[in-house]
């Protein structure tokens, strides 16, 4: 199947099962209350931690060649959310990215853009800027990211700054800290806080850090209680702590957007980021998204990858696959 | 009296400074000169290659940012290593190429004796191949030698110690670093001088060896976008064009094979020489005083 007749029509099929995303009848009194929630997120089966990895692990082992190889290598490229988060960043490099971003490889107009960049919220404008004219979006990291370590009301200002600048997606974190001293409202609240100050005009994707969150059991909680708040994405992590995405987490959200849509009709899309590096890694993370929620999340409206260095390489494995040779580091941008 | 089980040594390939089998599972086996089974060999495979070609570049910074002092000693180190497991090389070389124990013992000297020639090599080579140059300008210019990169060597098929050798050393005392297609009959010299090199403080990556058929690991390595150059010592007529024609994609440097009847015959620098690129400075010395110098 060719990539670009299929992304549309996912595309336009998207919007037709697609509801708003607001809290569900089924679900809705669950968050009437703190106990209420609690009860709610508690009660959610335990996590095989063995069981999971071993799945993981098992379907990481697929081959996908040639043309399935061509196919998943575009489509992972369409996905990509191009990032750039660090406190060196410059206008220059920004404008550098967005330049990527809209053409990857400018030897072969054939590639597909990227899907977004993902800067910080004073880079925003910029971004904007640099994309201008073409499809790819701008993400925004925001309320005090990576730690989320600030009072509510800066937070706040922070998304409504980058929504301000043009942002159309919005990347948060939750409060960990409150989350793992069991305050699941406060996380609740600050969630439908930030989607309401995101307004009408950009995605939210709420980030869990789930290097931070310690156990399987806690990740599958903070998946639905990001979810039940109105997520538009779930994302694995800042990219900034030791542990970042991984198969089996990635694997545990994406049960959990299957699960939420089946009960609830709300479609939500997943986000891994950080740690994936490779074009191999990267069909993997495919295959778990086609075996464990389905071809409706193969778009990049549906699925993204946060990373910066995974997009060289899986433009070197392109040009591979384009010219039979093994290409290098020489023949794609140093960002 | 009971005897003892035979342990035998699985032949593994050298990458990135470790021993793995070969990605895609395969061994051949490896006979002596007269045709008597000796051990299987890794039959590497073209992803083998590409690895290798990774874990080569990951060196370079490192490899070529080295001072040509501390290069030299620790290519004395392998000399060095090389030495303390001369017996082991001596019976190897000897099965190898159907040479008696002192025919097989000389091979091996000379070799070590090679390696520690061309140690000797890394911070002098500058001087012979660069220095300053006279120009007409209030200008220092300097040109100096610097490695080309990656580089793949096929080794030779008939020595398969001392020719070995004899094409590593000189890619690697300059600062490159290597990927080296082991000669595809006699691969087990090759493959036990990882041994060596694995524990003589040279960094992992900086060469990495290769055993299997020379022809299926070539092609890509010849045509690999990220090898700067290729040596061909050990490639047949035929197989030479038809690699320095994939070579010529990315103008690598392409060392054609040459003429060798004996390899204990020292090969001056041409080898070292051959894998090098010459970078020239012009340096403004300040304006020329009314006397006409500056200084």
């Amino acid at each position: 199947m060719r990539t670009g007749l299929y992304s549309r029509y996912a595309r336009r099929y998207a919007r037709l099962v697609t509801m708003p995303t607001t809290a569900p009848n089924a679900l809705s009194d669950v968050t009437a209350s703190d106990s209420t929630l609690r009860r709610f997120l508690h009660g959610l089966p335990g996590v095989d931690a063995v069981g999971l990895e071993a799945r993981a692990a098992s379907l990481g082992t697929r081959s996908i060649k040639t043309t399935a190889k061509a196919y998943a290598i575009d489509l992972a490229i369409s996905m990509v959310d191009l990032t750039t988060l660090e406190g060196a960043d410059t206008p220059g490099k920004v404008r550098a990215l967005g330049a990527k971003a809209v053409r990857p490889d400018p030897t072969d107009r054939t590639t597909p853009a990227t899907a977004a960049v993902c800067v910080y919220p004073d880079m925003v404008a910029t971004a904007k800027e640099a994309v201008a004219g073409s499809a790819v979006k701008v993400a925004s990291v925001a309320t005090a990211f990576p730690a989320g370590r600030a009072p509510i009301a800066v937070k706040l200002a922070d998304v409504r700054e980058a929504v301000a600048a043009g942002a159309d997606e919005i990347d948060m974190v939750i409060d960990r800290g409150a989350f793992l001293a069991g305050n699941y409202m406060k996380v609740y609240d600050e969630i439908t806080a930030v989607k309401e100050a995101c307004g009408t005009s950009a995605r939210l994707k709420v980030i869990f850090e789930t290097g931070e969150l310690s156990t399987y059991d806690n990740i599958r909680r903070a998946s639905w209680l990001g979810m039940l708040a109105g997520a538009d994405f779930i994302k694995t992590s800042t990219g900034k702590v030791a542990v970042n995405a991984t198969p089996a987490n990635t694997l545990l959200m994406l049960e959990a957007v299957r699960d939420f849509r089946a009960q609830t009709g709300v479609q939500v899309g997943v986000k891994p980021a950080g740690g994936i590096r490779t074009s191999k890694d990267a069909v993997k993370f495919l295959v778990l998204v086609n075996e464990t929620a389905g071809e409706d999340w193969l778009d990049n409206h549906w699925f993204r990858f946060g990373a910066s260095s995974l997009l060289n390489d899986l433009l070197m494995q392109r040009q591979k696959l384009a010219t039979g040779r093994y290409s290098g580091p020489d023949y794609v941008t140093v960002d | 009296m009971s005897d003892r089980l035979n342990v035998l040594k699985t032949y593994k390939l050298y990458v990135g400074g470790k021993f793995p089998r070969s990605e895609s599972g395969r061994v051949y086996e490896v006979t002596d000169a007269k045709g008597k089974w000796l051990a299987n060999a890794p039959l590497a495979s073209r992803k083998d290659a590409r690895d290798a070609v990774v874990a080569a570049r990951k060196a370079f910074g490192g490899w070529s940012g080295a001072t040509a002092y501390n290069r030299g000693q620790i290519l004395y180190r392998v000399a060095e290593m090389l030495e303390g497991r001369r017996d082991q090389y001596v019976r190897e070389v000897a099965e190898a190429e159907g040479l008696s124990k002192a025919k097989a013992g000389e091979q091996v000297d000379a070799a070590i004796d090679r390696w520690v020639w061309y140690a000797g090599w890394t911070d002098k080579i500058a001087q012979v191949v660069g220095g300053g140059n006279p120009v007409a300008g209030p200008f220092f210019n300097l040109s100096s030698p610097e490695p080309t990169g990656v580089v793949a060597v096929l080794a030779p098929r008939k020595s398969s110690f001392l020719g070995l050798v004899s094409v590593i050393a000189p890619v690697i005392a300059t600062g490159n670093t290597a990927v080296v297609v082991a000669s595809e009959t006699s691969p087990l010299p090759a493959l036990s001088l990882g041994e060596v090199l694995a524990t003589s403080d040279l960094p992992g990556g900086v060469v990495n060896i290769l055993s299997g058929r020379t022809a299926e690991i070539a092609a890509p390595l010849a045509a690999h976008q990220d090898v700067n150059a290729i040596d061909l010592a050990g490639a047949d007529e035929a197989l030479a064009k038809e690699l320095e024609i994939a070579a010529a994609d990315n103008l690598k440097r392409v060392l054609r094979p040459q003429p060798v009847d004996n390899w204990a015959a020292t090969s001056g620098t041409d080898r070292m020489t051959a894998f090098l690129e010459t970078k020239t400075v012009w340096h403004p010395t300040g304006s020329l005083g009314a006397s006409g110098s500056a200084y």
